[in-house]
């Protein structure tokens, strides 16, 4: 009786974690279009509901409605499974997220680690996507969103261990605890720069939406999808963005804490200002997206493995000895 | 041992997203590196060189506004032009300015939206929503001139239709104070953008000579460096009147070519102005009534006139027998036409040629050795329309 109290209590949490995180994603994907259709001296959509709040909800239902139409020539299972999996992996990596010191599903000692490891998973439903449609553009689409993430993967793992270095645990509870007097932004300033494009293409954001681009690839591996399976994608992908804006405050904006912790702005919840950090970051994500061309290929592997990769390590070996010789270095493991 | 790699065949378009209309392109791959590019054309052939030999002259001039779409009038300049040398007949000044004026605004609205899809093509999505609300603007005067927004039908031999109506000279004016801070706007997104300069210098690049050996014409040979406008060697009606710079490229790449069009954009906008407050006053065509339609007027007070009007709308007139060919200096290029006249009121046969004709036929010998991501890129710069090359 106790492990059903036990397993139920998790779900009803679990329901509790999911269930605004897929709110925030519709409202985000408003959001998004919104910013979008500002800067383009568009109105963007303003007639479902306040605001046109809810047409995301709407596309939701329509894409719920329309048929799924999968190709004769594709690989049935896994063309069914890539998108189950995209959505699973970036819902499930919400788990360890801190929106204050309490608010948080799984409090683990890795998890700056396990966020790492979730994240890089997501490039197989991609892969999956763009090979199981077993058509053209889909396969490039594939291949090229592969060996992006690959790249900047790389460069995200190494700035994380810039951060690491300053705080000494993987815990991202702790990792925000050591933001209390300065953000990270500010030391780490150029790192928040470089994490902010690998953010990017990580997350096939303009100007590294090379994997569905649509002047070349038509829409990459998504090409043959329709309805709610297109949908999955696509909401995995927004789940991820915003997953990553998440790791950007926790990381360099220090998480839940208010920004200047005197009295009337730390009356505030913490869960508060981890949301404005949030919002603030995906606006920013929504502005480039409005203003930049697309990189190509080459050249998108170019800035990860040339320019970012040794800026980055470049800095860790500064930070490591800035620590080290001034005696710095965190002493809580 | 080498082990040989096979390369992918893709075809892009005719229902691709950038494929600019209708173009169907075999690209053989290897990789993300273009080996071959097979361009097809033919999805949007209607046959307007062989349906104007059943119109009458005046008949055939809406043929010309679906050539190149995007900039009408200038179609039918050249039209009205060929008709005009083989009557041997003379435009009224006023009529001659109207012309260059609207020719000119086709100018802007071809670049305008060029130069915006060609961002478009590199995946930056704003300009084109900006430069759209400009080109919106631009067809209302279209409008308010000819009664239509896309397929004006306005130029007429010995013409235009009919005069501006009142307040548009002082509307388009207000355009052209407007207009150049949009041009920077635009200019600020794309021209010092790293990343659209990295998609573009030295992508596509023609040298000279084989700008010319393509027989590439209007911005294809001037972003090549090679300062050939018909406006300036050969003017036709009053171009010669005005003064403005033919800008030229360096490198003869895609970004050339894009830069080359934002100043001939401003160079417009100056022509433009200068067209404005140099318009004469007076008829607006020919007043010979065998060749232009009688006033309302004088259709009620003159038996002549009403002949005249009834021939002309059921007949037409009749061309001295004769051929020519007559070129104008269309947004895309030199655009022609040949026309041969037996005598009759419809033309023998009236050969057009499209500047976007040759320059899609270099497309294999410019992707060469590319990547897939540069083949919208050049082909956005290379200003295709698919009205004019399928004809």
């Amino acid at each position: 009786m106790v492990y059903i109290n036990i397993f139920f209590s998790e779900i009803y949490k679990i329901i509790f974690l999911l269930l605004p995180v897929l709110v925030s994603v519709a409202l985000i994907v408003w959001l998004d279009r919104r910013v979008w259709a500002f800067v383009q001296k568009r109105k963007g959509p303003n007639v479902v509901g306040p605001f046109g709040l809810l047409q995301t909800l709407a596309d939701a239902l329509k894409f719920i409605f329309k048929e799924i139409i999968i190709p004769a020539s594709a690989n049935k299972i896994i063309f069914i499974l890539a998108p189950i999996v995209t959505l699973t992996l970036s819902l499930v990596a919400w788990a360890v997220i801190p929106f204050s010191n309490e608010m948080v599903l799984a409090n683990i000692n890795v998890g700056i680690l396990y966020l790492f490891a979730v994240s890089s998973l997501s490039v197989y439903g991609i892969i999956m996507g763009g090979w199981a449609s077993n058509s053209k553009y889909p396969f490039l689409g594939a291949i090229r969103s592969a060996a992006q993430m690959i790249s900047y993967e790389v460069s995200i793992g190494i700035i994380i261990v810039n951060v690491l270095l300053c705080v000494g645990s993987l815990n991202l509870n702790k990792i925000v605890l050591a933001q209390e007097n300065v953000w990270f932004i500010f030391p780490l300033f150029p790192m928040f720069i470089v994490f902010f494009i690998s953010a990017l293409a990580e997350t096939n954001r303009p100007p590294f939406d090379l994997p569905e681009a649509e002047s070349e690839l038509v829409a990459g591996y998504q090409t043959e999808y329709s309805g709610m399976m297109y949908a999955m994608f696509w909401l995995g992908e927004y789940a991820n963005i915003l997953l990553l804006c998440a790791l950007g405050s926790i990381l360099f904006l220090g998480g839940w804490l208010s920004p200047i912790n005197i009295y009337p702005f730390n009356l505030l919840p913490g869960f508060f200002w981890m949301i404005f950090k949030i919002l603030g970051l995906f606006i920013l994500f929504s502005l480039v997206k409005a203003v930049v061309p697309r990189y190509r290929f080459d050249q998108l592997m170019r800035l990860g493995w040339k320019i970012f990769l040794p800026l980055s390590l470049i800095w860790v070996i500064l930070t490591a000895s800035f620590l080290f010789f001034l005696d710095m270095l965190p002493t809580t493991g | 041992m080498t082990k040989k790699t096979k390369t992918m065949n893709l075809n892009f378009g005719p229902q691709h997203p950038a494929a600019h209309g209708v173009l169907r392109l075999i690209l053989e791959l290897d990789g993300e590196v273009v080996e071959k590019i097979d361009p097809h054309i033919g999805l949007l052939h209607r046959g307007t060189e062989k349906l104007i030999e059943h119109k009458t002259y005046m008949q055939a001039v809406p043929y010309f506004d679906r050539l190149d779409y995007v900039a009408p009038m200038n179609q039918e300049h050249a039209f009205a032009l060929a008709i005009e040398k083989l009557l041997k007949i003379d435009v009224p000044i006023r009529g001659q300015y109207i012309r260059v004026l609207f020719c000119e605004i086709g100018r802007i609205l071809s670049h305008l939206l060029n130069i915006t899809t060609q961002a478009l093509d590199v995946g930056a999505l704003t300009p084109s929503l900006w430069g759209f609300e400009e080109r919106e603007t631009l067809m209302t005067f279209y409008e308010r001139a000819s009664g239509s927004r896309l397929h004006a039908n306005y130029f007429r031999a010995g013409g235009v239709h009919q005069d501006l109506p009142r307040g548009l000279t002082e509307d388009i004016l207000k355009f052209c104070h407007t207009f150049p801070k949009i041009i920077d706007d635009l200019e600020t997104l794309l021209t010092d953008n790293r990343i659209f300069k990295q998609r573009n210098v030295d992508i596509g690049i023609v040298t000279k000579e084989e700008a010319l050996e393509h027989s590439f014409s209007g911005v294809m040979l001037r972003g090549s460096g090679i300062p050939w406008d018909l406006r300036k060697s050969q003017p036709y009606d009053c171009y010669k009147d005005f003064s403005f710079k033919i800008p030229i490229g360096k490198n003869g790449d895609c970004y050339d070519r894009y830069l080359c069009r934002m100043e001939e954009m401003r160079q417009s906008i100056d022509i433009i102005k200068n067209c404005i407050n140099k318009m004469p006053l007076g008829p607006v065509k020919n007043i010979d009534g065998k060749i232009t339609p009688p006033s309302k007027k004088d259709l009620k007070n003159s038996m002549e006139a009403v002949i005249h009007h009834f021939k002309l709308f059921s007949e037409g007139f009749r061309v001295p027998s004769g051929e020519v060919y007559t070129a104008v200096e269309a947004p895309k290029g030199e655009f022609g036409v040949y026309l041969i006249s037996d005598g009759s009121n419809k033309p023998y046969k009236c050969k057009i040629r499209a500047p976007g004709f040759s320059h899609l036929q270099a497309m294999d010998y410019l992707m060469k050795g590319h990547m897939l991501a540069d083949v919208p890129a050049v082909l956005g710069s290379l200003d295709l329309v698919f009205g004019e090359v399928d004809r």
